[in-house]
């Protein structure tokens, strides 16, 4: 690839290519490049001095971003002459932080002009800084400027929306950040080859002890002549050795001789096995992707049979478990909750149209109101002549990963991050676009005259609606230039309609709104309660739609009522917004946001037409409903980070010249930074308390819904204090020591006592088929956690949904920060749980670690535990060595959560459940948080999704959709572990079969380390003969269906247990190796013993029989025969007899000591041979065979009858597995019948207990009746109601201290806190036995349950 | 041309795998199935084919007539003088005696076997030079023949190296006593003894005018008492390198005990069936010491059939392998027949 470069001589860029360009080199970059080394910014074509960037190359983030010339040379008039750059540049050396950049460049005022003897670099010791010279000597007038990575282009990425680029390169080639962070695929080791080392290690002892038996045979048979006999040949000077000198030579001559036992070839073929499986794996179509164009990615070459052997799942949710798009569901604003049913609606279909790929404007066209026809006509026009300019532009972006197909391409969007047709598009509810239209109307009416904000619903929507739409880092782009960023508010006024006609419009309209339905819809009154009153009785349904599971009924009733009142009185306020949509539809905008929920939630505002118009540092401008064009000036931008947790604009409004700070953020954090309601008046008081709490309520029932929740809240500055805040945020900026501490100091400063304007539920949707794939899985055996830095309701929710959690599932939350709570919760914990398994205690105490491989069986018929537990818990187990304990507890459970967990944690769960229990541990995510989890786990798994390219690049296997995994494991897995084990265990056999052919011969020479095969003929056996069979039978041989793999689930357990390849099997392999070859030399021995046959003509028979010995056993692994392996097998055996013939009847002289001349051609005539070749390959394989022959006619193991299934006819097939599966379940069923006989009948009423505690109460009678218990049933209704209780004062509690952790309603609790522990301690343990409450013995579970 | 790239820039290629049988792995393959009869009717068929081959393979084994003589131990005076290398220039001379009860009819094959003997001693088996042997010029002194490649003066030993140095050289007669006093010598044949190939192909004679002046410059290995020119005065093309003899003897021997054929009966005369019963004589010129290693020397008188020797191995292995597969194929049945009526996997 080629890129310009200043050339002095020719006072001109020249195009040279990438790997000329050198540092200190001027580059010239256009728009569109790609930046070919890691340059520092020094000119741009932009009036601001700024470039952009799009860095999708280097971290998957799809959004642009901005880059600065180095302050000093920002002359916007002048073009930029590198000849009269006389700068110093120093900078760090180079490394591979992405983010991090800190140099200086030395600025020498005006010098002479000389001739820039071009760059030189040179590393400055002390300071360990990398230096690049434009003059020789320093000017002592010089002053020192600082740059960062503001003003750094990084290689990889691509310029956008700026013409012409100027800079000096800083790092070129493989010192570029981009090349340093590219470490290639990490190097693993699969549990296989770690196995098989150990084996090599005991054929090397082998081989040592084959050695010295021979050194010790030759040295005593040396020793048995008095005299030196005729055949003993003394060393070229006719001296003869003394027996031990001997006796050492052969033990060296065996190592050579003997030396094939270390099958060094194995490895050889493991790495082309690999490959073609690999190859397979990659070609598979249901691994691919359609949507994205994107097959599974094999990252890692040599980890193909770990796939097969995973005992722990590590799932991340957000993106891997979710589709990680971000749809706008729900809000509620100030207290009053829209449920957006028509959006929900919407969603179903879309679902729907995903799955059928249908042309999804069609059906929108039935769903939508007429407007949005309207724009949906005027994006498709639009989007087709974009399109092909986005192609084009990306056509000669190197290897990006977004190739798409045309026709997915229809709208332009598709190109622009977080921006699918479903996200959006938001159908808004129509109580509240009612309301939003009021509002607007009112602050239209009212905003001149009201200096001060007052108190009500309809500010608080239009704030509401306002922060959406500005609190955010969107930036703005058009569908036409959809990477063009939109800085300047378009020019055009609102086609046709003055704003003052507007202004009447809606006067008249409201009037005549106000006439017409006042009782119907929303009064204006600006008390938020008696609108309160005024909306439930309208739709008394929706506040309440959270506690009650009737949210269809509710959205039926809403959808009645729109009708109506749309219909007849309101057309026309519709006619008039119409007109005002469609003269504002003149461009598209195109929303790229960091996070998907921030473009969420824009697309939200828009749909209530607070359209984001453009946004540059300075200035946001938003289109309100009416149509005007509200810029405002943004002072501060508080950016969002982990563990502020929310983020802050502060802008002037332009009405009121309010200074206003909108802040978005985490319902945790801003629920305790809300204003203390206690300083107004009592009245005020009352109403915001409500408001509070009616908020936490909506927010607990998104969680419960599993949406991801956001509070909007509001503060309004006073000049003076914004002033005050402002110095002090100047200083922190401008402080160099702990500038980071500062800032966040300021912001926390800033963002307190806050209105609460209302929250949003964001719905992170559910992949495709992840309850399915988590249910094979689980079948299959593997235990199933979801690491995740969500919150702990919506991650129990996912979990829920995604059948991780069972509804019968006993769960346990363990969230404390106490080190004591949380050592004797695990212990109460893990003796309630052990007493359940009914297993016991020391068989799990005696090492602390059990057998974690035979645990699923074990715990199989026993109810089922799931296990919550967050962050800080984790930090307390991994600081107070309860990892023991809680491994111990997590053994028993089927599913673990971990909340809350920092990228850290996870790796660090994931490392503690490697190392400790000594399992095959998959990671699976798709962001960069999950990096380290990935890179940690034995198999990395990264999912190409929404959120970069971090998580694929430091993944072994890259796939699109959580539901490949099960293919990938169950199939994949299988096959490649199967393959692969049984082949390791085959070359083990067969260099073992082999090498003691010429060991047994050894008896019969004297140990003199003779060979009777030709040695051009023994490698040729290995090369040749019998190497590509087992390659083809590790890439191509299916023990199993695909189809039939998928059905059972639990085949996969074979290679959980490693049970091709383990100990036992290896022996077996290798007693067989050593019977094998015991027979095929014997029998020749024994047939020819005493004639006159020579060594070489007693080679070949020997040499023939042990080829046929070990192909056919290969033939015996081999269970499915494609043309390949027939073609293998009988190629194998043709090419021998071929080549030997031909080696035989060409070879003369050409292999000195040996003759093997017509050896083969002689033995080919002689019926012996073929007698021989019958009988041993029949007498070494009859063992073998014989225990295949009875393992196959009765059918021991499931892969066998899963083998004899497969050659069923397809109907009869499935009627079989359909039949296996009840028969496995039933064995289940009758085992824990016990467990639950008497709520069979309730617990099939109750399908959330969450909602209900009754039905959690019933969830729990599964523990209650297991069989020690003796506890009638009468006692739990009683206790059932006592929960009721308990659960209400639970609520009261949290809605009170909201410090407290929430209560999840979802699962009854134990509020094990009170007085017990005076610290912070707050245990949730959730338990449903009785006995344990009962037993008092502990204090915790005394003082805090009673029941 | 033109049209289609652009078509193409405006379709990238799609990165969609193969829906082709052999990538998504659903080649069609015959899969071997196990089922009792298939298994059992195997076992059947194995065992009855080795049965039957046994039995044929032990009665032809055992219609092979076979005379072994150990003289080592019948000449023990002459044993005795060759275990003193000194004496390895005096002549010995010894007989032995013995009787056949029935004739041996066919072609009747002399064997002389050697008892721990080892010739497959690695050092032994690459002591030699194959082009030499090939008739060519070679510098044999970086062959394989050290330390029997040329005597200290530098004179090239022909044939060189150990295997040649250690020939079996005990020239043996075979009388036959047609009355109690008269014997007359039965015809054997020195030639067509060894393979074909070795004759003609592997071994040549220097190539000269003739076999003296082709030998001439070199000098025979230390152990032998004549040249190789002279192996055989009578007959000028078994001479030399291609002695049948010598060719015989350089096929080193598979184990330390063997028999190398050395003369096979001329069928002429009375000896036109093979050889009459009677009384016959071996005289043995014995040159080839065996007793420095405890060996021993044998005659053989032998024929052959198809599957070799006399040896009874094979056919023994035949019969109890087509045993032992049959009463797997038993096993499996009684197994079966036992357990038929608990079996229950698939059959509902």
């Amino acid at each position: 690839m080629g890129c310009l470069i200043f050339r002095k001589k020719e006072q001109a860029y020249v195009e040279k290519c990438w790997k000329d360009v050198q540092v200190g080199d001027f580059v010239q970059l256009q728009c569109n490049e790609t930046i070919p080394a890691d340059i520092l910014l020094l000119y741009s074509s932009d009036q601001n001095g700024t470039c952009h960037l799009e860095t999708a190359n280097l971290d998957g983030e799809t959004n642009l971003k901005q880059r600065q010339v180095v302050t000093g040379f920002f002359h916007q008039s002048s073009e930029f002459h590198p000849e009269f750059f006389q700068n110093t540049i120093v900078c760090e050396m180079p490394n591979n932080d992405l983010n991090k950049f800190k140099g200086y460049v030395t600025i020498c005022l005006p010098c002479k002009l000389q001739k820039v003897s071009n760059i030189v670099c040179c590393n400055v010791a002390q300071s360990n800084f990398h230096k690049i010279q434009g003059i020789q000597r320093e000017q002592p007038d010089s002053k020192k400027i600082g740059f960062s990575s503001e003003n750094l282009l990084l290689r990889g990425c691509t310029i956008r929306n700026t013409e012409v680029a100027i800079g000096i390169v800083i790092y070129a080639g493989h010192e570029t950040k981009a090349m340093l962070n590219n470490s290639g695929p990490r190097y693993k080791r699969s549990k296989i080859e770690r196995r098989m080392n150990m084996d090599i290690f005991f054929c090397v002892g082998l081989l040592f002890i084959m050695c010295l038996i021979g050194a010790l045979g030759h040295g005593i048979w040396n020793g048995s002549f008095s005299e030196h006999p005729p055949y003993n040949v003394p060393d070229v000077n006719g001296y003869y050795l003394s027996s031990a000198l001997a006796g050492f030579y052969m033990f060296l001559t065996m190592i050579i001789l003997l030396q094939v036992l270390i099958p060094i070839s194995l490895y050889v073929s493991i790495e082309l096995v690999k490959l073609g499986q690999v190859f397979l794996i990659h070609n598979d179509i249901d691994l691919y992707d359609e949507e994205r164009d994107f097959p599974i990615q094999c990252r890692a070459l040599n980890i193909t049979e770990d796939l097969g052997q995973i005992q722990h799942i590590f799932s991340d949710k957000t993106g891997t478990l979710t589709e990680n798009k971000m749809v706008f569901r729900r809000c509620t604003i100030n207290g009053n909750e829209f449920s957006h049913q028509e959006n929900a609606k919407r969603l179903e279909t879309h679902k729907d149209m995903d799955l059928e790929d249908a042309d999804w404007a069609k059906c929108q066209q039935a769903i939508f109101p007429a407007i949005e026809i309207e724009k949906q006509a005027t994006l498709k026009q639009k989007s087709a002549k974009p399109l092909r300019r986005c192609q084009s532009a990306r056509a000669h972006v190197p290897g990006h990963a977004r190739k798409r197909s045309l026709g997915r391409c229809d709208s332009s969007q598709s190109q622009v991050a977080f921006s699918s047709t479903i996200e959006k598009d938001v159908t808004p509810d129509s109580r509240l676009l009612r309301k939003v239209r009021d509002a607007a109307l009112q602050m239209e009416s009212l905003s001149p005259f009201t200096s001060k904000a007052t108190f009500s619903s309809t500010t608080a929507t239009t704030d509401f609606f306002l922060a959406l739409a500005i609190c955010n880092t969107v930036v703005v782009s058009t569908a036409t230039e959809p990477r063009q960023r939109v800085t300047a508010p378009p020019l055009m006024k609102p086609s046709g309609i003055s704003l003052e006609r507007i202004h009447q419009l809606f006067q008249r309209l409201k009037l005549a709104n106000l006439s017409q339905s006042f009782s119907s819809t929303q009064s204006r009154s600006d008390l938020g309660a008696s609108f309160e009153t005024e909306d439930n009785k309208e739709n008394p349904a929706a506040p309440n739609s959270c506690d009650k599971d009737d949210d269809n009924n509710g959205g039926g009733r809403i959808v009645v009522h729109r009708k109506d009142s749309t219909g007849t009185h309101n057309t026309s306020l519709d006619e008039a917004f119409e007109s005002v949509t469609q003269g504002s539809l003149q461009a598209e905008f195109c929303y790229e946001a960091e996070s998907p929920d921030e473009a969420a939630l824009v697309h939200a505002a828009r749909a209530y037409s607070f359209t984001l118009v453009s946004r540059t540092p300075e200035q946001v401008t938003v289109r309100l409903p009416q149509g005007t064009l509200l810029t405002f000036d943004i002072l501060y931008t508080l950016g969002f980070d982990s563990v502020r947790k929310r983020m802050s604009v502060v802008v002037r409004h332009p009405l009121t010249n309010e200074i206003i700070v909108y802040t978005k953020g985490a319902d945790s954090v801003i629920m305790d930074l809300l204003e203390d309601p206690a300083r107004d008046g009592i009245d005020v008081e009352k109403k915001l308390r409500r408001i509070h709490a009616k908020t936490q309520k909506h927010l607990d029932c998104y969680a419960r819904d599993g949406l991801r929740t956001l509070c909007i809240a509001k503060k309004v500055l006073s000049e003076e204090d914004f002033e005050k805040w402002a110095n002090f945020r100047q200083e922190a900026e401008a402080a160099i020591d702990n500038r980071d501490e500062l800032l966040m100091e300021t912001a926390q400063h800033l963002e307190t006592k806050l209105t609460l304007l209302g929250a949003t539920g964001i719905e992170d949707r559910l992949q495709d088929g992840v309850p399915d794939t988590i249910a094979a899985l689980r079948e299959a055996g593997i235990q199933i956690w979801v690491l995740t830095g969500d919150k702990q309701e919506t991650a129990v929710n996912i979990a829920y949904s995604c059948k991780l959690l069972d509804q019968r599932d006993t769960v346990f939350t363990i969230n404390t920060e106490n080190k004591e709570t949380c050592e004797s919760l695990l212990d109460l914990t893990l003796e309630e749980v052990r007493k359940n398994c009914g297993i016991k205690k020391s068989k799990w105490t005696f090492f602390g670690i059990g057998l974690p491989s035979s645990l699923p069986a074990s715990t199989g018929p026993v109810p089922e535990f799931g296990l919550v537990i967050d962050g800080k818990t984790l930090n307390i187990v991994f600081q107070g060595e309860l990892e023991r304990k809680f491994l111990e507890l997590t053994k028993y459970c089927r599913s673990v959560l971990c909340c809350r967990a920092t990228p850290l944690q996870k790796s660090k769960v994931v490392k503690l459940v490697r190392r400790q229990l000594n399992v095959m541990t998959l990671s699976i995510g798709d962001g960069a948080n999950d990096v380290s989890m990935i890179q940690v786990a034995d198999i990395g798994i990264g999912i190409s999704g929404q959120e970069g390219m971090q998580a694929v690049m430091a993944s072994d296997f890259a796939i699109s959709r959580f539901k490949h995994l099960k293919k990938l494991l169950l199939v994949h897995g299988h096959w490649c572990y199967s393959r692969l084990a049984k082949m390791v265990i085959y070359y083990f056999y067969k260099n073992v079969n082999y090498v003691n052919l010429l060991f047994w011969y050894q008896f019969f020479c004297g140990f003199s380390g003779a060979t009777m095969i030709d040695y051009w003929q023994m490698i040729f056996f290995n090369l040749f003969f019998t190497s590509l069979p087992p390659i083809i039978f590790g890439v191509l041989d299916r023990d199993v269906s695909a189809e039939t793999l998928l059905s059972l689930p639990e085949l996969y357990k074979k290679g959980q247990n490693s049970e091709i390849y383990k100990l036992s099997t290896f022996i077996i392999a290798m007693l067989d190796a050593f019977y094998q070859s015991l027979v095929c030399f014997f029998v020749p021995y024994f047939t020819y013993e005493g004639s006159d046959i020579d060594v070489f003509t007693f080679g070949t028979p020997i040499n023939t029989i042990s080829l046929l010995t070990i192909l056919l056993h290969q033939a015996l692994e081999i269970k499915t025969w494609t043309l390949f392996h027939w073609i293998t097998m009988i190629g194998s055996v043709v090419l021998y007899l071929f080549i030997s013939t031909v080696y035989n009847a060409v070879c003369v002289v050409c292999n000195p000591p040996t003759n093997p001349y017509w050896i083969m051609e002689n033995q080919m005539s002689d019926p012996r041979f073929y007698l021989l070749c019958f009988i041993a390959p029949v007498l070494a394989l009859l063992p073998r065979y014989f225990v295949l022959a009875l393992q196959g006619t009765f059918v021991a193991c499931p892969i066998l009858k899963a083998q004899q299934l497969d050659k069923l006819p397809k109907e009869q097939r499935d009627l079989e597995i359909h039949l296996w599966r009840t028969k496995n379940q039933a064995t289940l069923g009758t085992s824990s019948v016990c467990v639950d006989e008497v709520n069979l009948s309730t617990s099939n009423v109750c399908l959330s207990p969450f909602l209900h505690p009754t039905a959690s109460a019933i969830s729990h009678d599964n523990l209650g009746l297991s069989p020690q218990d003796t506890n009638p049933r009468r006692e739990w209704i009683l206790n059932r109601e006592s929960q009721y209780s308990i659960r209400r004062q639970t609520e009261e509690e949290t809605t009170s201290a909201s410090s407290s952790v929430t209560a999840s309603p979802w699962q009854y609790q134990f509020l094990t806190d009170r007085n017990a522990s005076p610290g912070q301690f707050t245990g949730q343990l959730t338990d449903g036995c009785a006995e344990r409450l009962n037993r008092g013995s502990h204090r915790r579970s005394v003082s805090a349950v009673t029941l | 041309m033109t049209s289609k790239s652009r078509e193409d820039a405006q379709h990238p290629p799609s990165r969609c795998p193969d829906n082709s049988a052999f990538k998504q792995q659903k080649l069609s393959a015959w899969q071997p199935e196990l089922t009792p009869a298939s298994v059992l009717s195997g076992f059947i068929l194995i065992g009855v084919f080795c049965l039957t081959m046994g039995v044929c393979l032990i009665l032809s084994a055992r219609s092979v007539k076979e005379v072994q003589i150990n003289y080592s131990d019948k000449c023990l005076n002459c044993s005795k003088l060759r275990e003193n290398s000194s004496n390895w220039n005096t002549e010995c001379l010894c007989s032995a005696d013995f009787k056949l009860e029935e004739k041996i009819q066919g072609d009747v094959f002399m064997y002389y076997s050697l008892q721990n003997f080892y010739q497959n001693h690695r050092r032994y088996v690459m002591s030699r030079s194959n082009a030499q042997l090939l008739g060519r010029n070679t510098d044999i002194r970086n062959s394989n023949c050290a330390p029997f490649s040329t005597y200290r003066n530098g004179t090239p030993m022909a044939p060189c190296g150990a295997i040649a140095n250690s020939m079996f050289n005990d020239t043996i007669s075979l009388f036959y006593y047609t009355n109690l006093s008269t014997a007359i010598q039965v015809p054997l044949l020195k030639t067509g003894n060894s393979w074909w190939t070795d004759k003609y192909v592997k071994f040549h004679n220097p190539t000269s005018h003739n076999l003296t002046s082709a030998f001439a410059g070199t000098a025979r290995p230390p152990y032998w008492q004549k040249p190789a020119y002279l192996l055989d005065e009578e007959n000028e093309r078994n001479n030399g390198y291609i002695n049948d003899d010598f060719i015989i003897w350089m096929r080193v021997s598979a184990f330390h005990t063997f028999r190398n054929l050395h003369r096979r009966l001329s069928r002429t005369e009375q000896f036109a069936d093979g050889l009459p019963a009677g009384n016959y004589t071996f005289h043995i010129f014995y040159n080839f010491p065996v007793s420095r290693f405890k060996g021993k020397k044998y005659l053989i008188l032998s024929t052959v059939v198809w599957c070799g020797g006399s040896s009874l191995f094979l056919g023994i292995a035949y019969t109890v392998s087509g045993a032992v597969v049959m009463l797997a194929g038993f096993i499996i049945t009684a197994i079966h027949l036992k357990l038929k009526k608990r079996k229950t996997y698939f059959q509902r």
